[in-house]
C-alpha cells in the first residue's frame, strides 16, 4: 500500500512539473507582449514595465524566478490590474468555484446513484427505459446549451429563479442543474449496469435466502460493490465538472475562477494565466491522486497484487 | 483376409464409391444448426436488431449528406446576411429563420455540421492512429518498454485537456487545425490504453505463439495477428470519441476560443443567439442546440449499440 501511494505521488509531482514547465514554455513563445495594447506607453515606459515584471531577464532566469514563485505560492502581481496580486484573484474566485463544484458533485452523485439503483431494480420495465432514456439525453445535451435553455425557460419566461451573480442558494439552483445533469447521467448508467451484474451474484441470493430486508441487501451488500466503477470515474467526472464550470460561470455571470482565467487569456496577463493554470491543474491532479488512493484503499484486489505477506 | 476390404493397393485400384459414402457422412456432419457467420457479419446481425443504434446510424448518414450538400443547394451564403432581414422567424423563404445579422440559419446549420463532423472524425482518426501504434507496441513488447510508455501515458492523462487546448489556442491562434491538434495531444491516451489492454490479452493466445515459432516478423504479427482482433473495442472507442470532440469544438467556440463569428459553427451560433433568445427569437438557439444534441445522441447510441454488438460474450 505504501509503495502504491509513493508511486502515485511521484507520478503526480512529475505531472505537475510538466504542466508548470509546459505553461511557461507556451507563455514565453506567445507572440505579443502584454503591454502592446496600451496606447499611452512609449518605448521607455514599456521597458520599465518589462523590467518591473522581470520580462527583460533571459529566459532561464525567468524560469527560475517562475519556479520560485510557484514553490512559495506567491504568484505575483497581475499585469492588467496593478493593484491586485494573482493570489487576491484566486482567493476571491476559488471559493466560489469550489462551492459550485462541490454542490454539483454531491447532487450528481446522490441523484445519479439513486436513479441508477431504481433502474436496475426495475430492469426492463417502463421506469428502466424512461430513466435510461433521460440518462442518454443528459449525456447528449451539452451543458452550455442546457444552461441557456434553463435561463430562457425558468428564469426569463417563467421568472422562477434569479440568474446572474452569486448571492445565495436560489442563485445556485440553475447553474448546479446545468452542470450536474451530465455527470448524473453517466453515474446513473454506470450504477445501473454494475448493479445489474452484482444483483445476479450468489452472495446476493444468499442474503435474500437468509431473509434480510431488501433495502439492507441493496444498501449494504450490493451497492458497496456496485460503486467501485463510480469511484473509478470520479476523477474524470471531476475534471469534466471543473471544465464545465468555466462556461457555466460565464453564462451565469458567476465571479469564479473561470472568469479570471478566460479574461487573463484575452488580456495576455501572463502572471494570472500562469497562476490560474498552475493552481487549477494542481488542484485537479491532487484530486485525481486522492481518487486513486481512495480506490486503492477500497479495492482489496489492488493490495493482493502487491507483494505477498504485506 | 476376413476383412471385407482388399488390402492390396499396389495396382492403385481403389474403388471410387469408398470415398463417396465417406464424403457423404462428412457432409452430413458438417451441417450446422445455423449458417456460419464471420465475426463482422454476426456483429452486424446483432446491431441491426438494435433499433435505437440503427436510427442513430441513419441520422448520422442523413447529417453527413446534408453537411455535404446542404450549403451547396441553399441559395444563401452561410456567412453573408441581409441586415434588413434580421431575426426572421422560420418561413418558406428561410426554413430555419435568420439570425442577428440576417443570415440564413438553415445554411449556417449545415455549414456548422461540416465543421463539427470534420473535427469529430479527424480527432477520432488521429486518436486511433497514435493510439494503435502506441498501445500496440506497448502491449506487445511488455516489460520495460511497456513500463516507460505507460508512465508517459499516466502523466499525459493527468493533464487537464482544457488547459492544453486553451494554452495552445493562445499560442497558435484560434483555427480549426489548432482545435484538432489541441484535442488530440492528450486525446489519444484513452485509445492507447484500450489497445494495450487488448493486445496484452490476445498476445498470449496459441495462434500468436504458433506464428512466433514460424519466425514471423514482429511487425507482421502485430498487423495481421493482433490488430484485427482488437478492432471491436477500438471501433467502439472511436464512435464515442466523435461526440466528445464535437462537444469540445462547440464548447470552445461558445466561449470564444474556437471558430469565431461570422464563420458558422454550432458553438458560435449558440453563443451568438444568447442575447437573442431573451427577446423571444427562440429559433436562433433552437436549431444549433437541437442538432448538437441530436448528433451527440446519435453517436452515443450507435457507440453503445456497437459495444453490445461487437462483444462476443453477448452472442446468442
Amino acid at each position: 500500500m505504501f509503495k502504491y501511494i509513493l508511486k502515485k505521488l511521484l507520478i503526480m509531482l512529475f505531472t505537475l512539473w510538466i504542466i508548470i514547465t509546459l505553461t511557461f514554455v507556451l507563455m514565453v513563445s506567445v507572440p505579443g507582449s502584454p503591454f502592446n495594447s496600451e496606447s499611452s506607453s512609449n518605448e521607455i515606459v514599456q521597458q520599465n514595465l518589462e523590467r518591473h515584471y522581470n520580462l527583460d531577464q533571459p529566459i532561464p532566469i525567468q524560469y527560475v524566478l517562475y519556479l520560485k514563485s510557484i514553490i512559495t505560492l506567491e504568484f505575483g502581481p497581475s499585469i492588467k490590474q496593478p493593484n491586485q496580486t494573482v493570489n487576491d484573484l484566486l482567493g476571491r474566485g476559488f471559493p466560489i468555484s469550489a462551492e459550485l463544484g462541490l454542490v454539483t458533485i454531491i447532487v450528481a452523485l446522490i441523484s445519479g446513484i439513486a436513479i441508477g439503483i431504481l433502474a436496475a431494480l426495475r430492469h426492463n420495465r417502463i421506469i428502466d427505459y424512461v430513466v435510461m432514456g433521460i440518462a442518454v439525453l443528459g449525456i447528449s445535451i451539452p451543458n452550455f446549451i442546457l444552461a441557456t435553455l434553463l435561463i430562457q425557460q425558468l428564469a426569463v419566461n417563467w421568472d422562477i429563479f434569479p440568474v446572474a451573480t452569486w448571492q445565495g442558494p436560489m442563485y445556485m439552483i440553475l447553474p448546479v442543474l446545468a452542470l450536474a445533469t451530465g455527470p448524473m447521467a453517466i453515474i446513473a448508467r454506470l450504477t445501473r449496469s454494475t448493479m445489474l451484474e452484482v444483483l445476479t451474484q450468489d452472495y446476493i441470493k444468499m442474503a435474500t435466502a437468509k431473509g434480510l430486508a431488501p433495502w439492507k441487501i441493496i444498501v449494504k451488500h450490493a451497492l458497496r460493490n456496485a460503486l467501485m466503477p463510480v469511484i473509478t470515474i470520479m476523477g474524470t467526472l471531476l475534471v469534466g465538472i471543473m471544465t464545465g464550470s468555466f462556461v457555466i460561470e460565464q453564462i451565469f455571470a458567476i465571479p469564479g475562477m473561470g472568469k479570471y482565467f478566460v479574461e487573463s487569456i484575452n488580456h495576455r496577463d501572463f502572471p494570472v494565466i500562469m497562476g490560474t493554470t498552475v493552481f487549477y491543474s494542481s488542484f485537479l491532479i491532487i484530486m485525481l491522486f486522492l481518487v486513486d488512493i481512495a480506490y486503492g484503499i477500497l479495492d482489496p484486489r489492488i493490495k493482493v497484487n502487491k507483494k505477498e505477506g504485506e | 483376409m476376413h476383412n471385407q476390404y482388399p488390402r492390396d493397393f499396389t495396382n492403385d485400384q481403389v474403388p471410387d464409391e469408398w470415398f463417396t459414402w465417406r464424403q457423404k457422412i462428412i457432409k452430413e456432419q458438417e451441417q450446422l444448426a445455423r449458417p456460419s457467420l464471420s465475426y463482422w457479419k454476426d456483429a452486424w446481425r446483432r446491431l441491426r436488431k438494435n433499433y435505437l443504434a440503427m436510427s442513430g446510424m441513419a441520422f448520422i448518414i442523413v447529417l453527413v449528406s446534408l453537411a455535404i450538400f446542404g450549403p451547396i443547394l441553399s441559395p444563401y451564403e452561410a456567412n453573408m446576411g441581409v441586415l434588413a432581414e434580421q431575426y426572421q422567424p422560420p418561413s418558406a423563404k428561410h426554413w430555419f429563420g435568420t439570425d442577428n445579422a440576417g443570415r440564413d440559419i438553415f445554411t449556417r446549420t449545415w455549414q456548422g455540421a461540416r465543421i463539427s463532423l470534420f473535427v469529430g472524425f479527424m480527432a477520432a482518426l488521429i486518436d486511433v492512429t497514435i493510439g494503435i501504434i502506441w498501445g500496440g507496441i506497448s502491449g506487445y513488447k511488455g516489460g520495460r518498454t511497456d513500463n516507460i510508455m505507460m508512465r508517459i501515458i499516466e502523466i499525459l492523462y493527468g493533464i487537464p485537456y482544457l488547459l492544453v487546448v486553451i494554452l495552445l489556442l493562445v499560442v497558435m491562434g484560434p483555427s480549426l487545425t489548432t482545435i484538432i491538434i489541441a484535442l488530440t495531444v492528450t486525446g489519444w491516451v484513452g485509445m492507447a490504453r484500450i489497445v494495450r489492454g487488448q493486445v496484452m490479452q490476445i498476445k498470449n493466445y496459441e495462434y500468436i505463439l504458433a506464428s512466433q515459432s514460424f519466425g514471423t516478423k514482429q511487425s507482421r504479427i502485430i498487423r495481421r495477428g493482433l490488430l484485427p482482433n482488437t478492432m471491436g473495442p477500438i471501433i467502439v472507442q472511436m464512435t464515442l470519441t466523435v461526440p466528445s470532440a464535437i462537444f469540445a469544438e462547440a464548447f470552445l467556440s461558445f466561449i470564444g476560443l474556437g471558430i469565431s463569428s461570422p464563420n458558422a459553427s454550432w458553438g458560435v451560433m449558440a453563443s451568438d443567439s444568447l442575447g437573442a433568445i431573451l427577446s423571444g427569437n427562440w429559433w436562433t438557439l433552437f436549431f444549433p442546440a437541437f442538432f448538437i444534441s441530436l448528433t451527440m445522441f446519435a453517436f452515443n447510441v450507435l457507440g453503445d449499440g456497437l459495444q453490445d454488438a461487437l462483444d462476443p460474450k453477448l452472442r446468442k
